[in-house]
């Protein structure tokens, strides 16, 4: 096994409590609203339904990626200054 | 704990559990190149769901999960490109039949007996099996140290003990016959990679999540697909077949898309983790690591089938 740079670690610990800042800011701003138009939504269009889930979740994931890069940038460069 | 109500699945969880779980699964599928449906799903089961809808949720929760971890893979060179799109052919044909299967059984009412037994006895066997597997690599690397004969870096580290059965498919010649440069194969049957993507498309359907815990090992012991590639190819295939699995698991109202967003916000910090720790890590050690975590998946499923009880 390498050794795994200290700096790697505390970035990713850093990054860990930012991020979840900003996931508890966004589970209540934005799938608190999702969720009361998802549950009525699906028992009526259940193919919609079944599109919109995929495109939710892939949505989210790209999303949360950029943000986790971004963070990720921000504290590597901020180490090098 | 604050319990959230998911009235598609009729259950009230805690979202604090969902995202500490998809985290922990997470950082299995950016480190293995599996889905973690073997946690995935326990963790759901002991929390209350029906098996219909853990399989249907975790299959949703690792489309996005793996979007992230492939990218990231890709990114590293670590994406037969070729062959993951070869794979999802195989994949969506089984992953259809392992949804059937999931709804007969929950017509006959009895999804959750079934199930557990099925996904206990995989996920003891691969623990079994990759533990095997493992430590008969490390001690066949010992013998050739002790004898001096020193291989290449590269194939060292990547070297297993079913090399011979990788070589033998690798030798059977059943047109059409492709090249996967990428992987270093010169020639391999079509049909070999169909029917490992098959099998796999099967339990990802029947099981949740991406199966990557036997389509991973199964590239690397039949396909004989280096360790690092099949990590990285398994979570490409794995968007495709997942998103597949969640379309037609989400038709027979088996899917709760808020449980599965929800996870999600946890795995993706997780994946990118697991995804960079895969650098500092060789081949036989990877699989080692593996061991445990099927095991502990079919922990939770026998105490959920034993007690019949949720935390």
């Amino acid at each position: 096994m390498k050794a795994i740079p200290a700096g790697t670690v505390r970035a990713f610990l850093v990054e860990l409590v930012i991020y979840s800042a900003l996931v508890i800011a966004y589970f209540f701003l934005v799938l608190h609203f999702v969720a009361n138009w998802i549950n009525e939504f699906e028992p009526r269009h259940i193919k919609i339904y079944a599109v919109v889930s995929i495109g939710l979740i892939v949505g989210q994931a790209v999303l949360l990626e950029i943000v986790t890069t971004w963070l990720m940038r921000r504290l590597q460069g901020g180490r090098s200054e | 704990m604050i319990a959230m109500l998911f009235p598609i699945s009729h259950s009230e969880i805690s979202p604090i559990y969902l995202a500490v779980s998809g985290f922990l699964i997470g950082i299995m599928g950016g480190f293995f190149g599996v889905g973690g449906s073997f946690i995935a799903g326990p963790a759901l089961r002991l929390v209350g769901l029906d098996w219909n809808f853990a399989v249907g949720t975790d299959l949703a929760q690792i489309v996005g999960k793996s979007v992230v971890a492939a990218k990231r893979h890709r990114a590293l060179g670590n994406v037969d490109l070729r062959l993951g799109l070869i794979m999802a052919f195989g994949t969506i044909g089984g992953a259809e039949i392992g949804a059937q299967l999931i709804q007969m059984l929950k017509r006959a009412g009895n999804v959750n007996f079934v199930v557990s037994i099925v996904s206990i006895t995989v996920f003891t066997s691969i623990s079994g099996f990759m533990l095997w597997e493992g430590l008969a690599t490390r001690r066949s690397q010992k013998r050739r140290g002790l004898q001096g004969k020193r291989k290449d870096k590269k194939s060292k580290e990547d070297e297993s003990a079913f090399d011979h059965i990788a070589q033998g498919v690798q030798r059977l010649k059943l047109w059409p016959m492709i090249t996967l440069p990428t992987s270093g194969i010169k020639s391999i049957s079509l049909w070999a990679i169909l029917f490992v993507a098959f099998i796999g498309g099967v339990f990802s359907g029947f099981l949740g999540g991406g199966a990557g815990y036997i389509r991973m090992p199964s590239m690397v012991y039949i396909l004989g697909i280096p360790t690092h590639l099949a990590v990285g190819t398994d979570l490409f295939e794995i968007v495709i077949s997942a998103s597949y699995g969640t379309f037609t698991h989400a038709l027979k109202g088996n899917v709760d898309i808020m449980i599965a967003l929800v996870m999600q916000t946890g795995a993706a910090i997780g994946a990118q983790i697991g995804a960079i720790a895969t650098q500092y890590f060789t081949g036989p050690k990877i699989r080692l690591a593996f061991v445990p975590l099927p095991l502990f998946g079919a922990a939770i499923v026998i105490y959920t089938l034993v007690t019949g009880h949720k935390i």
